[in-house]
């Protein structure tokens, strides 16, 4: 320890854990204020239990997909040690499929008929679009790297990003796409006073809309606005990485997957086809980058498709996979959920516009390096990893 | 039968030459040694056998068939299979899982349920530790762990890389042991590289001394022992 630390230690009395550095002073002034700003908050009664709910149902919702995302920068960082930069616009593949597919339904009235069928086939157009675009990423520009220094593929991840969105640019055109508008109606014998219209005179309710409706709930007596959605792309994000979990600790491509990550020539050694690894790696990531993609325009109010749209997505959830601890399975999963609740409770917590969602998002990824750099889940890298 | 042949192998780490034309033969059954102080390019043959490194010149050759240049994982399959140096098992696996990655290459579960109950067996300390994680272990349960892992490739021919290193004399012997075993009752052909000339030499049936990427003296393993050349560099003098 250095003698700066030291007197840093002193000064920083009961915090003394918490501070080591110069930078840690910063961080905890920081994190105190943010502190004091949410507590004086709720003390003054500006902050409610009610937007507190709100916003953490909405954010769990958005963090379930930043998850998702992330998951497949930690899974291509854990086996290649580098950051595929480009996997934004593998999101935005699979937007863009799910958008004609689903558009394409909409217009000829088959979304309309078959609800269900047309939106679990949309999912899987944007699984298929996204799966193709990150396995022609790793051909094309990382696999031809594999022995070149680590600096690099980066630089080609980035390269590939910003080609990959002048080429939707130049093919889908800049201006956003509107998602086709969804309603899903179930269980009409159940919910007997919801989505009631006349028609021809006779009143009919088609039970619960659980993609376009948003309802009124009274919980603990606290009165809510909540849109079923939120609680379907949360639980299915869930169920997608539970089946990811299952997939990594259970089956012989799975324990390739963590062999190759550990050491590539003895995984070699043992007969294991490296490259192939690779590549289900890219296709694992790829999905999961795909179905949050349909799951993210699924939402109303997110259904805007453009060429550039995968940037912001993709660089939270980067964040979200480095808060976690990049080249943590676990790890990228809680990091998604944290940021979509931070960044969804946040703007109102400490009582700043909602338009500065990002700061706090950004803001807590700078925190998280002060004091924690190798994330909340990641371990001290080993020498060999660097 | 000839199982493995080496003909003028020429290797290079960048440009340094590692392997100057090594030419050698294993026949199937026996036990081979290879020995030579550091550097000599011991691991760096076996590297090349297993194409983890390219083969610059010369050719490889596996019961007659040219494996020059196929790639790492299809020799593997092939049933060649090299024990690395420093055991290298993997860390975050657990001791089951470890033993399960050894049988990539295999889609015969009766047979791999069959070796991983000989395994258990054999080393019943791995059996303890079945769920535990390889980075656990110590030095010597990884060597087990590691000689189980190669064992349940079910190896026509095994390379074994150091296998006693910096282990404890009982541990070096027990070692040994299962290497023999392996030998006589599997009929495993086996290719060693070891540090420790003196035991490799009791257990091999022929052995080959290199000396910077060439080999300076091929001979049984009882003539080489015998050898004033070979007792004064590698036997500790008398």
């Amino acid at each position: 320890m250095s003698k700066g630390s030291r007197a840093v230690r002193f000064r920083g009395g009961g915090l003394g854990l918490f501070i080591q550095s110069p930078l840690h002073i910063v961080g905890t002034a920081f994190l105190l204020f943010l502190v004091y700003v949410a507590v004086s908050n709720i003390a003054a009664g500006d902050y409610t239990l009610r937007q507190f709910l709100q916003n953490l149902i909405f954010g769990l919702a958005q963090g379930s997909i930043y998850s998702l995302i992330a998951l497949g920068y930690t899974l291509v960082y854990g086996i290649l040690f580098m950051i595929n930069f480009a996997h934004g616009e593998v999101f935005t593949a699979g937007a863009y499929s799910g958008f004609f597919t689903m558009y394409t339904f909409a217009q000829s009235g088959f979304l309309q008929e078959n609800t269900l069928i047309a939106i679990l086939l949309t999912f899987l157009s944007g699984t298929i679009a996204s799966v193709m675009v990150a396995v022609a990423l790793e051909r094309v520009a990382y696999r031809p790297l594999r022995n070149a220094p680590r600096l690099v593929p980066l630089i080609t991840a980035i390269g590939a990003s910003i080609t990959l969105q002048q080429l939707y640019l130049r093919l889908f055109g800049a201006s956003a796409r509107r998602f086709p508008d969804i309603n899903l109606y179930i269980l009409p014998d159940v919910f007997t006073d919801l989505e009631c219209r006349v028609v021809d005179g006779v009143e009919q309710c088609l039970g619960m809309d659980i993609i376009g409706g948003i309802y009124p709930v009274e919980i603990f007596g606290i009165a809510l606005r909540l849109r079923p959605i939120s609680f379907i792309v949360f639980f299915g994000a869930l169920f997608i990485m539970w089946a990811l979990w299952m997939f990594i600790q259970k089956t012989k491509t799975g324990r390739a997957m963590r062999a190759v990550a550990e050491d590539k020539s003895t995984s070699a050694l043992m007969g294991i086809n490296v490259d192939r690894v690779i590549v289900t790696t890219f296709i694992l990531g790829g999905a999961l980058a795909g179905a949050g993609a349909v799951l993210f325009v699924i939402i109303p109010g997110n259904g805007q498709v453009n060429p550039l749209m995968g940037f912001f997505p993709g660089i939270k959830a980067f964040t979200a996979a480095v808060i976690g601890g990049i080249g943590n399975v676990p790890g990228a999963m809680f990091g998604g959920l944290f940021l979509g609740v931070a960044e969804s409770v946040g703007p109102s917590l400490l009582g700043i516009s909602n338009q500065l969602r990002d700061v706090i998002s950004f803001g807590l990824l700078v925190l998280v390096l002060i004091f924690r750099p190798t994330g909340f889940f990641g371990e001290v890298l080993s020498e060999k990893k660097v | 039968m000839t199982l493995l042949t080496v003909e003028n192998a020429h290797t290079y780490y960048g440009k340094i030459h590692a392997l100057k034309g090594i030419s050698l033969t294993v026949e199937e059954g026996e036990i081979v040694t290879l020995i030579g102080g550091n550097g000599a390019g011991k691991t760096t043959t076996l590297n090349t056998i297993t194409g983890i490194v390219p083969t610059a010149e010369g050719r490889i050759l596996l019961n007659g068939d040219d494996i020059t240049h196929t790639p790492a994982h299809e020799i593997v399959s092939k049933g060649v299979v090299q024990s690395p140096e420093g055991r290298k098992i993997f860390t975050r696996l657990t001791v089951r899982e470890n033993l399960e990655i050894g049988a990539y290459q295999r889609n015969d579960s009766a047979g791999i349920a069959r070796d991983m109950a000989y395994v258990f067996e054999r080393f019943p300390r791995l059996k303890e530790r079945e769920k535990q994680l390889g980075g656990t272990l110590s030095g010597g349960e990884q060597q087990m762990l590691a000689m189980g892992r190669a064992l349940m490739a079910s190896p026509r021919i095994l390379l074994l890389d150091e296998p006693s290193m910096g282990l404890a004399p009982l541990l070096v012997a027990a070692i040994f042991d299962v290497i023999t075993y392996l030998n006589r009752e599997n009929g495993t052909t086996i290719l060693l590289v070891e540090q420790n000339a003196a035991m490799a030499l009791i257990v091999a049936n022929r052995g080959y001394v290199l000396q910077s990427g060439r080999i300076t003296h091929a001979d049984d393993a009882d003539a080489l022992r015998n050898d004033p050349t070979v007792i004064e560099a590698y036997l500790g003098g008398h």
